[in-house]
């Protein structure tokens, strides 16, 4: 299913028409010049229409049905990816996907977000909202990157933790709680990357990263723009307004120093090509994986918790 | 901000004291004798629960139970730290009672108290952040939303910090994520025990992506205290909830929860939109937590400060 939002349909329907010229060209050698014009002219309207997206239209960019998901990256990013299942507690949680895989030639171990394509899918991974088997099997995958020294790469991307009874009832608060403290302490470099939505404490959980870099439209809140509305404005309405003034957009979080870097997205974003997407996130992971090399576990330790240390604004 | 003055001469409460055997027999006739039967009320003044923020006519001369509907002179529920004599519920105690409830003489040599908050978003909610710091801090006479510093219970010296509710619902924002941060670095650093009562309903969304990262943060103060070989006695008032409950609270060598008290992660209200379906009577309560697994004791409010003494005992937290 393509899914179109109202904003980027003049971007989309160019990319369509490209695509059906290519096919209807086949090797004609005479409308290679023209699909070209039109690649370029697609590009420059993406820019132009994606250069004033408000915060809002980010935050739906962000949760686009087609946008690329932890699975999708991992394999165009990865090889020799096992994956591992369960807390060893109570279950394993199929919104978050964790294991070990091959990345430039090293093992490292994987801690993702994962959302469903199908409503099938969805109902089975809760939309990517995890329970708290969810966020002990991350912590269990940390213990053991940990112990095996191999560096560990989330990817973020849920609207938060699951809100349901169950998940209250096996103690959600303090599965997200014993993450942070546990990633605090790892002596091996962690990487985070938000994919896509970074939804509060859900999010965190597999946050507390060496350096933590974020796609061109993700966002990284402390409520959801909605939730944010519905409470301090009183009306869901209200969300774009939210979403503006809570500086959630990748630049704001560039700027907070809550992210390191931003990686590009290809034009009319990571939805529109996944590969592309695929590519600048590779690069940026690599550069970012690598900036940590020769750092022993106590200097990652430090790292890390310096890197929190110095987050909040106060007098004195 | 229930507080009265009247109870400084009173002295810390102990665990086996008359209030808390009354508040546990919870027999109506064990209510103070000297309360007149009769109250007569200013015309079209009713008493307002304790709970209720809007108080007008009356206020501070008495006080009525939220749960049994009784009511009390001001002055009489203050001795008995906001506890129904009738009904033993719990109503919201003010930082100033919790201290006199909690630590020695009510003493607290308070750290950290310089460190002030700051409007980094310019956030506007039709007020400013900076409006609402101030009306807080107006109401509350506290700088923010937690209050920390070096105290004694029984003898015990301790690292304490409790959160205001009454200061923005206890939020958690930069200054409280950093006191905390400095309250658990501190008792690393002088070997001292720390006890942290919690009352918040989360993360504090005026300072937006930055009050989310304060959990982190102080999770990771509280990991490397841990290696010094003190307890962290963690207490959840009423309420706590979002991402105070997901950062320390239940994060205790030992974890207390006050008797009643709403501990979660996710909001009552927001599971029931999201479920569609309204939840079993005592969800997300004290008890209900205890039964899970998640707390190790349930306490009456006047019987807190015996139950960190005791622990305090076992787990080397001794006079120094």
């Amino acid at each position: 299913m393509v899914h179109v939002l109202a904003f980027e349909k003049p971007v989309v329907d160019l990319v369509t028409r490209i695509k059906e010229l290519r096919a209807l060209a086949g090797a004609d050698e005479r409308l290679v010049g023209e699909l070209r014009r039109l690649e370029e002219k697609s590009a420059l309207l993406a820019r132009e229409v994606f250069q004033n997206l408000t915060a809002h239209q980010k935050v739906q960019l962000s949760r686009h049905p087609n946008r690329p998901y932890t699975l999708d990256y991992l394999s165009r990013l990865v090889t020799d990816f096992v994956e591992l299942h369960g807390d060893r507690r109570y279950a394993d949680d199929s919104a978050i996907v964790a294991g070990l895989a091959t990345y430039h030639g090293r093992s490292v171990a994987i801690v993702g977000h994962q959302k469903g394509r199908t409503t099938k899918e969805n109902i089975e991974r809760r939309f990517g909202s995890p329970n708290p088997e969810g966020y002990r099997k991350a912590i269990r995958i940390y213990e053991l990157a940990d112990r095996f020294g191999l560096p560990i790469l989330t990817f973020i991307d849920t609207q938060g933790a699951y809100p349901g009874i169950e998940a209250e009832e096996r103690g959600q608060a303090e599965a997200i709680a014993a993450a942070l403290e546990v990633m605090s302490k790892l002596g091996v470099p962690v990487v985070a990357t938000v994919i896509g939505e970074g939804g509060s404490g859900g999010a965190l959980g597999l946050g507390v990263a060496n350096r933590v870099i974020a796609l061109e439209y993700s966002f990284y809140s402390v409520i959801s723009p909605e939730g944010c509305a519905s409470i301090l404005w009183k009306s869901a309405e209200k969300a774009a307004e939210a979403a503006a003034r809570l500086k959630i957009t990748a630049p704001h979080l560039l700027e907070l120093g809550i992210v390191d870097a931003l990686v590009p997205e290809p034009p009319g974003g990571a939805h529109q090509d996944h590969d592309a997407a695929a590519r600048f996130l590779d690069q940026a992971l690599a550069d970012t994986l690598r900036s940590l090399d020769g750092m022993d576990r106590q200097a990652l330790r430090e790292d890390r918790y310096r890197r929190f240390r110095g987050l909040g604004a106060h007098i004195a | 901000m229930n507080d009265a003055p009247a109870l400084v001469n009173r002295g810390p409460i102990s665990g086996t004291s008359l209030d808390s055997r009354l508040v546990r027999s919870g027999l109506p006739g064990l209510r103070n004798p000297e309360l007149p039967r009769l109250v007569t009320f200013p015309e079209k003044t009713p008493a307002q629960p304790l709970d209720g923020e809007k108080r007008s006519i009356g206020k501070g001369v008495f006080g009525k139970c939220s749960n049994c509907g009784e009511v009390f002179t001001a002055d009489h529920l203050a001795q008995h730290f906001q506890v129904c004599p009738a009904c033993g519920q719990h109503h919201q105690l003010g930082i100033d009672a919790w201290r006199r409830l909690v630590l020695d003489g009510g003493e607290l040599e308070m750290w950290e108290d310089h460190i002030l908050p700051m409007d980094p978003l310019g956030f506007f909610d039709g007020k400013t952040y900076t409006a609402r710091l101030e009306t807080a801090q107006a109401k509350t006479r506290r700088t923010e939303a937690i209050e920390v510093g070096r105290a004694r219970i029984d003898g015990s010296v301790v690292a304490y910090g409790c959160f205001i509710f009454a200061f923005m619902g206890g939020s958690m924002g930069s200054v409280v994520g950093e006191r905390i941060t400095r309250l658990f670095e501190r008792a690393t650093r002088d070997h001292l025990p720390v006890v942290l009562l919690h009352a918040s309903g989360g993360a504090r969304m005026q300072e937006g992506i930055l009050s989310l990262m304060q959990m982190a943060k102080t999770c990771a103060a509280l990991g490397r205290f841990r290696e010094i070989g003190k307890p962290f006695l963690s207490v959840s008032l009423h309420p706590t909830t979002g991402g105070v409950a997901a950062s320390t609270a239940l994060l205790g060598d030992v974890n207390i929860a006050e008797q009643g008290a709403l501990i979660g992660f996710a909001g009552p209200r927001v599971i029931e939109n999201t479920l569609r379906t309204k939840l079993p009577p005592g969800f997300q309560r004290a008890e209900f937590l205890l039964s899970h697994g998640m707390v190790d004791i349930v306490t009456p409010r006047t019987e807190l400060k015996a139950t960190l003494s005791l622990l305090l005992k076992h787990l080397g937290g001794a006079v120094t």
